[in-house]
């Protein structure tokens, strides 16, 4: 991999941050029953950080949860079996409005995974979804409501973002793969 | 870390790490049968097939459930039922098992060795679910995973496993499933059912019971197995339980918050009396519970492995 490149910086995933939690507010208003569902792991601190950006607009705590969706995915069985995390959502989902995050929107399987691993906990009212990062290459027919920002990258970038505690830390990196300018073969 | 293995054969050739991997996978699972629905659809589309050539009716059940919470479709194979009567051989019968296009073949059989050899011999995924006198895995994976639950760790644990060590492939499982996690392993019973030899792997040996629970976090209680004992391992029923029976009296020189666990199924009032086995101490029946826990967390394992059993050391 070559050196990463700074996609985004604390300030801008801060302004990303507080646009995208004014939106879910303003598509959803303070009646409707909010809940946050972040998929493990990348989606649940973005989850946390959208939560408290909307408690201080709502004036309300929202719920968050934590959802794994290992056991979901459509390619078990073709690689090693994946880590499996715990899927935690200590309230009930059916009738709610559930807002689903996640730090990266590529090819979504992973929300395809997490649709149905939501529609096993029950029926909620209805779905969106919110991702920090939209880097395209879809591959099946899945767009995000809420979008941090639009990074247009090469299939086979990686797109890391890291949103630890604390938030001098937090960043966007993209990391293309080093191309052999001399290959021998 | 990562599961890579094709099999699921045994715990002695197991690492420490790979056995971690199976329990922390099940706590996920166990999560999924307390919800409205307990299934998931990991093993859509695969089969297991269930070929148990010796009797069992739990072990069965679970890895049946197990299946189909993981979405598999499952088919049942007994001795009583099967060609194994007419003559065929293990390597027939499962090779027509996976001409049927099995992805996953459970096996117990009466034979040690025999999931091991079945495993090199065929491409779909095995998973020893009792082999003679040799292991058990899932079942002590899944006493590991009861343990690690109530107690919060397994290093420094003081365990005893009493009763019937000589045949039993659960004291096998657990003894090399506890020591690699740092368990310290004690084993009591009659010296006819428990040989000094078993020190040889790292346990210690008593045949006094006040020995064995004085200092135990667990006593795991083995079923006396009527049906494996040859007539002279002791002169009856009535007096192993007068020498290593668990009552109350005696649970009272253990520790006050030791666990009583037991494999199943229970003789009650020789091994364990009524009193002990449905009293506070007991998780008998959460083991059966964390049993299909750990049996779909070693299918979904396996699912993604490729990697064969390594070669026995020594």
């Amino acid at each position: 991999m070559s050196k990463p490149q700074l996609v985004m910086d604390a300030g801008a995933i801060g302004r990303a941050l507080t646009r995208m939690a004014g939106q879910i507010a303003q598509c959803n208003g303070p009646q409707a029953e909010v809940v946050l569902v972040g998929v493990q792991t990348g989606g649940v601190t973005l989850a946390t950080h959208l939560a408290a950006q909307l408690k201080r607009l709502w004036g309300h705590d929202v719920p968050v949860g934590e959802l794994d969706i290992s056991m979901h995915r459509d390619d078990l069985g073709h690689q090693l079996a994946p880590k499996v995390h715990p899927t935690s959502i200590p309230f009930d989902v059916a009738g709610k409005t559930v807002v689903l995050t996640d730090d990266v929107l590529y090819s979504g399987r992973t929300t395809r995974a997490a649709l149905d691993a939501l529609n096993d906990l029950g029926r909620p009212k209805r779905i969106q979804l919110a991702v920090l990062i939209d880097r395209g290459h879809r591959e099946l027919p899945i767009a995000a409501d809420f979008v941090g920002k639009k990074v247009a990258t090469a299939p086979d970038d990686q797109v890391e973002v890291q949103l630890a505690e604390g938030r001098r830390n937090w960043r966007v990196l993209l990391e293309k793969p080093r191309r052999n300018s001399h290959r021998t073969r | 870390m990562s599961w890579t293995r094709k099999d699921l054969l045994d715990l002695q050739s197991l690492t420490a790490e790979e056995i971690q991997t199976v329990l922390e996978t099940a706590r996920a699972f166990k999560a999924v049968g307390e919800r409205v629905i307990k299934k998931v659809p990991a093993l859509h589309g695969k089969t297991v097939v269930n070929l148990f050539v010796e009797p069992s009716t739990r072990t069965r059940t679970s890895f049946q459930l197990a299946a189909q919470r993981l979405s598999a479709d499952i088919i049942n194979f007994t001795a009583e039922a099967s060609s194994l009567k007419k003559g065929e051989t293990l390597k027939d019968t499962a090779r027509n098992l996976e001409a049927l296009n099995a992805d996953f073949i459970v096996i117990r059989h009466s034979a040690a060795g025999a999931p091991h050899f079945l495993a090199r011999v065929l491409q779909a995924h095995v998973v020893n679910a009792g082999d003679g006198a040799h292991e058990h895995p899932t079942q002590g994976l899944l006493d590991l995973f009861t343990m690690l639950e109530k107690k919060g760790r397994l290093a420094g644990l003081q365990v005893t496993i009493l009763g019937d060590i000589l045949y039993s492939r659960v004291a096998r499982s657990n003894i090399w499933g506890l020591q690699k996690l740092g368990a310290q392993v004690t084993l009591c019973g009659p010296p006819t059912l428990v040989p000094r030899s078993f020190a040889e792997l790292g346990c210690r040996v008593t045949h006094v019971l006040e020995e064995a629970i004085e200092a135990a976090d667990v006593i795991n209680l083995l079923r006396i197995q009527h049906e494996r004992q040859r007539k002279s391992m002791f002169p009856s029923l009535g007096e192993y339980t007068s020498l290593f029976g668990i009552n109350r009296q005696r649970l009272a020189a253990a520790k006050p918050d030791v666990l009583i666990m037991h494999p199943g199924p229970i003789n009650r009032g020789v091994e364990v009396d009524s009193e002990v086995a449905d009293g506070e101490q007991s998780v008998i029946l959460e083991q059966v519970t964390n049993g299909l826990a750990i049996r779909m967390a070693a299918l979904f394992l396996l699912n993604g492995g490729k990697a064969p059993q390594p070669a026995p050391a020594g």
